[in-house]
């Protein structure tokens, strides 16, 4: 039983990422191949957000943050110091975004749950001020315009194409390493931390340790994600790191399921794909984006992941029990 | 310091605003020892459990624990030095499985706990170690099932089998048998005098029968000072004690 | 001395504009743990709808309670429709308060455009004061003032008041106030309804000082946050003492590190965090 399941999933991971290779080949629009890299990048930052709402039970709205550390780190070092290489720039922002992190930890993790969401979303706003304000440094509303892709040991990646795999390759590795973290037995003790703090304290586990070594983990993906995003735009601007930008990568995280990883993927792709068809075809998408939100709290907590097969039985005629829906976030210690 | 009290309360006092909860409590607990607290409601025994195992701050004196002193230090890091401990309401992770949560106790010293990039399937030894446990108690059939599927006499018996799994320098229990149908009771306390050899244990329970059963040692606790202390039979004679508590005989 | 002065007084005036904003948010907090990110978007509603309003005619006052009313109808909507079922469930509150806010904004750029509105302070209060050297606008006194006002009714209301008995004793304990028969459910309506219509009475009313443009709501929130973190969730001394210094630290901030007056909020916030996490006012959990 087991082994059959993990053989199909063999077959499905490796025929999408069969299809991940060709479709750039395969004559689609070069428009779809950008939206595609766009998926893939904010599916590794989402994916980094999964790692603690999902596996810490941490609601970091300080993401975007870090996110959009990383892409301004790679952005002013690129057009201010002249650091144009791939792994400098890619090293930089995931530096950055960690010791951000690092601060953030030290600050928020003072406080649980609904505290520590309300000094992420304070300190996520400060880092987006000074992006706003800091001009000399940020160019401000402006943001920073001129960067570019840099070369991948001796490939030009400049072009989309080029550039679709460079994300993709990031994807996979990031996908791949996390998989690997959350069934390690370090990712059983971040399991627990999430479930019951206290009896961890009682088992011996130093609680904090563990939350913030995994934001600091996560704060490295979501600096990767946002140097790639940097490349990917070449151009990075407040909006970046605004809250706005953290509730999407949650929004893509709760889309695809909380505590699945592979969910953000699908998260990604109808979040990416959903605002870019909304924003051609009418101004009011912020509108229909909300509304969405709103429908996918309310409606589908646990996800795509659970969702689509639950209405792919019901297609199909069965008759599936209602599983009661269960608080996003657990419920706070006693 | 007394070099062979595995646990040392001296002049231990918990005020919460002005409401004094333990006063001046002093009690040693020799290693292979098993001492009950009893009390009635409100007498402070859960204060003091959560002060000896580090989670509450108290007000006043300290805690010694294998003749160092512990006052200060955080519950994890007394749980590092080989201190246990259950709770009174049920505190397991209920989304892992059995074998998991056993896993979570073994590993809790070892330095696999930071391995990151190794797949857990592959600490074989936890599972062997973690399946001993559970056939313990006869719950081997069970270790795959997430532990919120288990019946409630049953999740009692993780709930120590956990702070066993510690290999414990002391074991503090708190009310293992409370909320459970007695038929589920004695399954516990059938446990308790099984794995109790060799194990320092103070043990906070109401049913006097688990008490009688499982201790050698008794510390009465009245309005949160201690009114009488010593060996099983002489407290129970006591008529101070019989007076306070209950009203009646032990 | 003039420009500590001139700051301290427009800190001042600013932080009692926070207040109006942050009481809202530290009290839904605290008795129903939802942390609702649409309260600055009240605040904004309640500037435009003021606005317009006043456009029609309408004495600035009475606009601006036209504006509170506005927001107070459209909170007690949304939590009656929706939030109300989530108490227990912060995280799944803040997403809908969120997604409440998105549609907000996208409605009020809709109706009033991306252009910014600036607000005049009403006769007789829209001149300056001259003491020797230091120029301020009266506006700013009476922005003071009628804050103060406001926040010592609420103060009446909650020690004074059988509801504020009621509101009080479910902060601190739901279930026992649940058990003593008092009406939590009525209290959290009521309190979900006063913050909304606080906010967005500031709204006009800080408008000559903050004026109104899409976007204004993002940028307040954090300076509510900070209030709310700084003074202790759940505390409405807290909220006062909260919003008044962070709106001097914004207006020193502004004044002195115009690049970084974002981040000169973070000292405070850091600091509350390192000492009194649960804020100044805030019990300990």
């Amino acid at each position: 039983m087991k082994t059959a399941i993990s053989r199909r999933w063999t077959i499905a991971i490796a025929a999408g990422l069969l299809i991940a290779l060709v479709l750039p080949k395969a004559g689609i629009p070069t428009f779809f191949v950008s939206l595609l890299t766009q998926t893939w990048i904010i599916t590794i930052a989402a994916m980094s957000l999964d790692l603690l709402i999902g596996f810490v039970g941490l609601v970091n709205f300080s993401q975007a943050s870090l996110f959009g550390v990383g892409a301004y780190a790679v952005a002013i070092a690129a057009t201010q110091h002249h650091i144009t290489g791939f792994l400098p720039g890619l090293l930089l922002g995931i530096v950055a975004a960690v010791a951000t992190a690092a601060l953030f930890g030290l600050v928020a993790l003072r406080a649980e749950g609904p505290g520590f969401i309300i000094i992420t979303i304070a300190l996520n706003e400060i880092v987006w001020g000074l992006a706003y304000q800091w001009t000399s440094v940020s160019g401000g509303d402006n943001g920073i315009t001129g960067i570019t892709r840099p070369a991948v040991g001796p490939f030009d990646v400049s072009s989309n194409s080029g550039y679709y795999y460079v994300c993709l390759a990031a994807f996979v590795l990031s996908f791949a390493l996390l998989m690997l973290l959350v069934r390690s037995p370090y990712g059983l003790v971040l399991k627990g931390v999430r479930e019951t703090p206290r009896r961890m304290r009682a088992l011996g586990y130093n609680v904090w340790f563990y939350r913030y070594s995994a934001m600091l983990i996560s704060a490295a993906f979501a600096g990767m994600a946002g140097v790639l995003y940097a490349w990917y735009n070449q151009f990075v601007g407040p909006v970046n790191l605004s809250l706005d930008q953290s509730t999407q990568f949650l929004i893509v995280t709760i889309l695809g399921g909380i505590g699945t990883l592979y969910g953000q993927l699908f998260g990604a792709l109808v979040v990416v794909f959903l605002s870019n068809e909304l924003s051609a075809v009418t101004q009011r998408w912020m509108l229909v984006l909300g509304i969405v939100y709103f429908v996918v709290v309310m409606y589908a907590p646990g996800g795509l992941v659970v969702l689509v097969p639950r209405l792919w039985a019901r297609l199909r005629g069965r008759r599936v029990a209602v599983v009661p829906t269960e608080p996003l976030l657990g419920a706070e210690e006693p | 310091m007394n070099g062979d009290a595995c646990l040392a309360l001296r002049g231990v006092t918990k005020r919460f605003g002005s409401l004094t909860v333990l006063e001046d409590v002093n009690v040693e607990v020799r290693a292979g020892e098993r001492c009950g607290i009893i009390g009635p409601n409100g007498a402070g025994k859960s204060t003091l459990f959560n002060i000896v195992a580090g989670e509450l701050a108290l007000t006043r004196g300290n805690v010694a624990f294998l003749g160092r002193d512990v006052t200060r230090r955080s519950a994890h890091a007394r749980a590092r030095m080989g201190l246990a401990r259950t709770f009174q309401t049920t505190t397991l992770f209920p989304k892992l499985t059995v074998i998991e949560n056993l896993i979570l106790a073994l590993q809790a010293h070892s330095g696999e706990r930071f391995q990151m990039l190794a797949p857990l399937t592959r600490q074989r030894h936890r599972y062997d170690e973690a399946l001993a446990l559970l056939e313990r108690v006869g719950l081997r059939s069970r270790a795959d099932e997430n532990v919120a599927a288990l019946g409630y006499g049953e999740q009692r018996q993780i709930e120590i089998l956990l702070a066993i799994a510690q290999k414990p320098k002391l074991l503090l229990l708190d009310e293992p048998t409370a909320g459970l149908a007695p038929a589920d009771a004695s399954l516990v306390t059938e446990m308790l005098k099984r794995e109790r050899a060799g194990i320092t244990m103070v043990l906070i329970e109401h049913d006097m029968g688990v008490v009688f059963d499982v201790v050698d040692r008794l510390v009465v606790l009245h309005h949160g000072r201690v009114v009488a202390d010593g060996p099983l039979d002489a407290v129970r004679g006591d008529a101070r004690v019989q007076e306070i508590y209950l009203g009646g005989t032990l | 001395m003039q420009f500590y002065l001139q700051n301290a007084l427009g800190g001042l005036a600013y932080g009692s504009l926070l207040f109006l904003i942050a009481s809202g948010l530290t009290l839904v907090f605290g008795l129903m743990r939802i942390i609702n990110l649409a309260q600055t978007a009240f605040y904004l509603l309640g500037a435009y709808v003021g606005l317009s309003l006043v456009d029609h005619g309408l004495n600035f006052w009475l606009a601006s309670a036209g504006g509170g009313l506005l927001a107070m109808a459209l909170g007690l909507a949304v939590y009656s429709a929706f939030l109300h079922r989530y108490h227990a469930d912060p995280l799944t509150s803040l997403l809908l308060t969120l997604g409440f806010a998105l549609i907000l904004d996208d409605l009020i750029l809709a109706t009033w455009g991306g252009d910014p509105h600036s607000i005049r302070a009403p006769y007789p209060l829209d001149g300056s004061l001259t003491f020797g050297t230091l120029v301020f606008p009266v506006y700013w006194l009476a922005v003071i003032a009628i804050s103060l006002v406001i926040a010592a009714v609420m103060f009446l209301a909650l020690q004074r008041t059988m509801l504020g008995v009621m509101i009080r004793a479910a902060v601190d304990d739901e279930e026992m106030a649940r058990g003593l028969g008092v009406d939590v459910n009525r209290a959290f309506y009521i309190v979900f309804a006063a913050g909304a219509l606080i906010a967005g009475i500031g709204g006009l009313l800080g408008g000559p000082i903050t004026s109104a443009y899409p976007g204004l709501d993002g940028e307040l929130l954090p300076l509510a946050f900070a209030v709310v973190i700084v003074g202790g969730m759940g505390s409405l001394t807290g909220a006062l003492v909260g919003s008044l210094i962070i709106g001097l630290v914004n207006a020193f901030g502004k004044a002195m590190f115009p690049e970084l007056s974002y981040f000169t909020i973070f000292v405070p916030v850091a600091l509350i965090m390192a000492f009194r996490p649960q804020g100044l006012f805030g019990r300990k959990v």
